[in-house]
């Protein structure tokens, strides 16, 4: 699981590398905004297959206890882990419900 | 130990001297000396470098920043048309700022095809962000390839050494060439803070919004402005253990002259025997000439030219539809001043029309006899 | 969430089939489903962080992060268009210089800096056999800019420079058997929708020393005109319809086929699912068909036959 991390503000020429460089990583960028649609595991019914954590690109599905977990803070909603899932176990639902 | 060099591979030698890393090199004439010479330091065993047998130079430019940016000390050469097909990546090499060292023999440009020389390559890249020397013998050649190194890397810009094609790159001069334990105790080994390294890894060149992109140009600005001073002081202490002083000038009896020209290359030689000639005359005739090209060296050229009654301004080169170059920078440069004296631009010596010192007698005469300059281009030696 | 009497019947150890370890971090500004994200997802799993990457101009020059962020955790240089693998040559230059001969060197192209304006430097890297790893991700057209048609994007597709009235009638430039004719050690094509065949094709490349392409078929929910879940699943079909077949050349010569697709399935149902594709009539349907089904028994003539 990968913790939202913070945003990094430059406001002087004086603190700036001599050439753009990066500080840290994209994880303050909460791309779950993005979404319309909410992925949403039924456990009863998941096999741990774990094809949902292998397809996604972002990732925002986590393994946590040999379970599948979607990270809701990074997951943009595209769906792949819905249309996946070999047991269907996966709904995706309208998000703000 | 002395000996006798062509441009070409003083340049060469002065690489090898610098210990450069990764050479990427795409041959173009009058540089491929440089290179082939190179070839054989390294397949000798004489240089501990790798040498990249680029298909263009447009990706020698890019190799070179790929090895710079991986912390290893990075050289090419080019010329005209080759010089401009790197001009994308040249702005690149600049804003990453990465302490490349290039030579550029100045070849003319095409069409028509012409391997002689002028100007108009190295100065139509004045705008790409790197320091500009310009070389005028081969001593300096060498020389400037070793000081270019010291400036680069403690300012992280890229510096190119300029020097004439064939008057210089073909021509064979007496050239000490410097001890390499000597030239190591001048130049340390290349050690940058910031490059590719996976023990802390970094992102460089990722898109830039609007709100800080500005702050890295002025970070830019300012180094090639500390730039200016750190060329006379690197010179200096070069001058202090190879007892040769480089700096952004060059002034040939300027200090008490009346008359004073504005050279740079190897026209400029030409210019101090016609100097000489005047002075046996009676006439207080001198010569500038102008090393450091970018950054421009404004207050030093203010100070030598504040005493004379006039300039006259010999460019190899041509803005077209402005004037030439050198000239353009100085006008532009002292107009704030308060000098307040005729300063002439001719131009000449384009796609290596032979600079006499007829030629150069003919300016200053002109010069001598007019109040004020009748344009902003005083051609000479065309055939109108 | 964790059904206790499920639990205590699954006490096996989990086993993954393909590496666990995330290098790449989540919050990129790639779009929603896209095969270039996945990509490099995978690809950082099987390279790990002793890693030199550098990207010219594409869609992953804007994914990775603006300054001061990098989502892929590996030292990474932005570069110009052109110059994926003459950059990529310099920097295992320097390394070999500096004694870092282990850390892997990574060019990270689209099909756009590796078909089209970056095709003269791939060209001069694997006529010098650079050791180093050409990665190209192919979505088929110049998504960065906005869908424009490159030599990648194949016969039929609408673009916005091949738009509908004046659609691709180009067929894609063979980019595997262009570099197959420079006989570099090793070329593969490989798919997000076949990610341990994709990890193992990484591996292998690691192991071996001279020039390494990488060809992945990467789809594009915006430039594809398909919905974003469907991504897996046109990358499956891309295989099953043998539009894009999963093989690997070594050294120009040796072809092997890695997903043998005995009964495939007809390229409409691989076309149906986008957008860029739906103003084919039935004719040109079948040209593409037909090309498909040429471009195999060519191929298969090559596999080699053990």
């Amino acid at each position: 699981m990968f913790k939202p991390g913070k945003k990094i503000n430059f406001n002087s020429a004086k603190d700036l590398p001599p050439t753009p460089a990066s500080v840290g990583d994209m994880t303050h960028n909460f791309t779950g905004s993005w979404r319309n649609l909410r992925p949403i595991i039924d456990y009863e019914k998941c096999i741990d297959c774990m094809i949902c954590w292998k397809f996604c690109p972002e990732p925002a599905i986590f393994i946590e206890k040999e379970r599948p977990k979607i990270d809701y803070y990074f997951c943009k909603g595209c769906g792949i882990c819905v249309t996946e899932c070999p047991v269907k176990c996966i709904a995706f639902e309208e998000e703000g419900k | 130990m002395k000996k006798v060099l062509m441009g070409n591979h003083a340049i060469s030698i002065g690489a090898t001297l610098s210990r450069v890393q990764v050479i990427a090199a795409y041959p173009i004439t009058p540089q491929t000396q440089v290179v082939e010479k190179l070839s054989e330091i390294v397949a000798n065993g004489e240089l501990d470098a790798e040498f990249i047998k680029v298909e263009s130079e447009h990706s020698a430019m890019a190799a070179s920043i790929g090895a710079a940016a991986a912390g290893a000390r990075a050289f090419t050469a080019t010329s005209a048309q080759g010089l401009l097909l790197m001009h994308e990546v040249l702005h690149w090499a600049s804003r990453a700022r990465l302490p490349i060292v290039m030579a550029n023999i100045n070849r003319a440009l095409a069409p028509g095809w012409t391997i002689w020389t002028d100007q108009n390559d190295s100065l139509s890249q004045r705008d790409t962000g790197w320091i500009q020397l310009y070389a005028s013998d081969n001593q300096e050649v060498l020389d400037s390839l070793i000081i270019a190194y010291k400036v680069a890397e403690q300012l992280s810009l890229p510096v190119m050494v300029i020097l004439d094609a064939f008057v210089l790159s073909h021509t064979y001069e007496p050239v000490e060439v410097p001890e390499q334990s000597e030239v190591d105790k001048f130049l340390p080994p290349f050690n940058p803070e910031w490059k590719l390294d996976v023990n802390n890894p970094h992102a460089f060149g990722g898109l830039t919004a609007p709100n800080i992109y500005m702050e890295f140009q002025y970070n830019h600005h300012n180094a090639m402005l500390k730039a200016k001073e750190l060329i006379n002081k690197e010179g200096e202490a070069f001058g202090k253990i190879f007892g040769r002083t480089y700096g952004n000038i060059d002034k040939y009896k300027t200090d008490d002259a009346d008359y004073i020209l504005l050279t740079s290359g190897t026209l400029a030689r030409t210019s101090n025997i016609v100097v000489d000639s005047y002075r046996e005359k009676g006439i207080k005739l001198g010569n500038l000439r102008v090393r450091t090209f970018r950054p421009f060296p404004t207050e030093e050229i203010y100070d030598a030219l504040k005493k004379a009654k006039k300039v006259f301004v010999v460019d190899r080169n041509l803005s077209y539809g402005h004037s030439g170059i050198f000239f353009e920078e100085t006008k532009a440069s002292l107009y704030n001043s308060d000098l307040d004296i005729p300063i002439f631009g001719f131009v000449t010596g384009l796609g290596g029309r032979d600079v006499t010192p007829e030629l150069i007698t003919e300016i200053v005469e002109h010069g001598i006899k007019s109040e004020k300059p009748e344009n902003d281009v005083i051609w000479m030696g065309v055939q109108k | 969430m964790d059904g206790g009497a499920k639990m205590s019947e699954k006490k096996r150890r989990l086993k993954l089939s393909i590496p666990e370890q995330e290098v790449m971090r989540p919050g990129n500004l790639a779009c929603q489903g896209c095969g270039a994200s996945l990509a490099m997802r995978y690809a950082l799993k099987a390279l790990g962080n002793n890693v030199i990457l550098d990207l010219p101009a594409c869609c992953w020059s804007v994914i990775d992060g603006p300054f001061p962020y990098s989502s892929v955790g590996v030292p990474l240089l932005h570069m110009a268009f052109e110059t994926a693998a003459s950059t990529a040559s310099g920097i295992r230059a320097a390394l070999k210089v500096l004694g870092k001969e282990d850390t892997k060197v990574v060019a990270w192209a689209g099909d756009g800096g590796t078909f089209d304006i970056g095709f003269q430097a791939l060209s001069g890297a694997a006529e010098r056999n650079e050791d180093i790893i050409y990665v190209c991700y192919d979505n088929e057209a110049y998504m960065n800019t906005g869908i424009q048609r490159s030599a990648a994007t194949p016969y039929g597709a609408w673009t916005t420079t091949t738009p509908v009235k004046h659609f691709k009638k180009l067929p894609k430039k063979n980019i595997v058997e262009i570099l197959a004719a420079h006989r570099i050690p090793y070329i593969a094509n490989l798919n997000v929708a076949y990610p341990e065949d994709f990890i193992k094709k990484f591996q292998k490349a690691m192991s071996i020393k001279g020039m390494k392409f990488l060809h992945i078929f990467s789809p594009c929910p915006p430039g594809w005109k398909m919905k974003p879940d469907d991504t897996i699943k046109v990358a499956r079909l891309a295989v099953q319809t043998r539009t894009f077949p999963l093989y690997e050349v070594e050294d120009g010569l040796k072809y092997t086929l890695n997903v043998k697709v005995n009964k495939p399935k007809p390229v409409i149902e691989y076309l149906r699912l986008q957008g860029r594709f739906k103003h084919l009539t039935e004719e040109q349907v079948s040209t593409i068909q037909k090309n498909v089904d040429e471009e195999w028994a060519l191929l298969m003539k090559k596999i080699d036959k053990e």
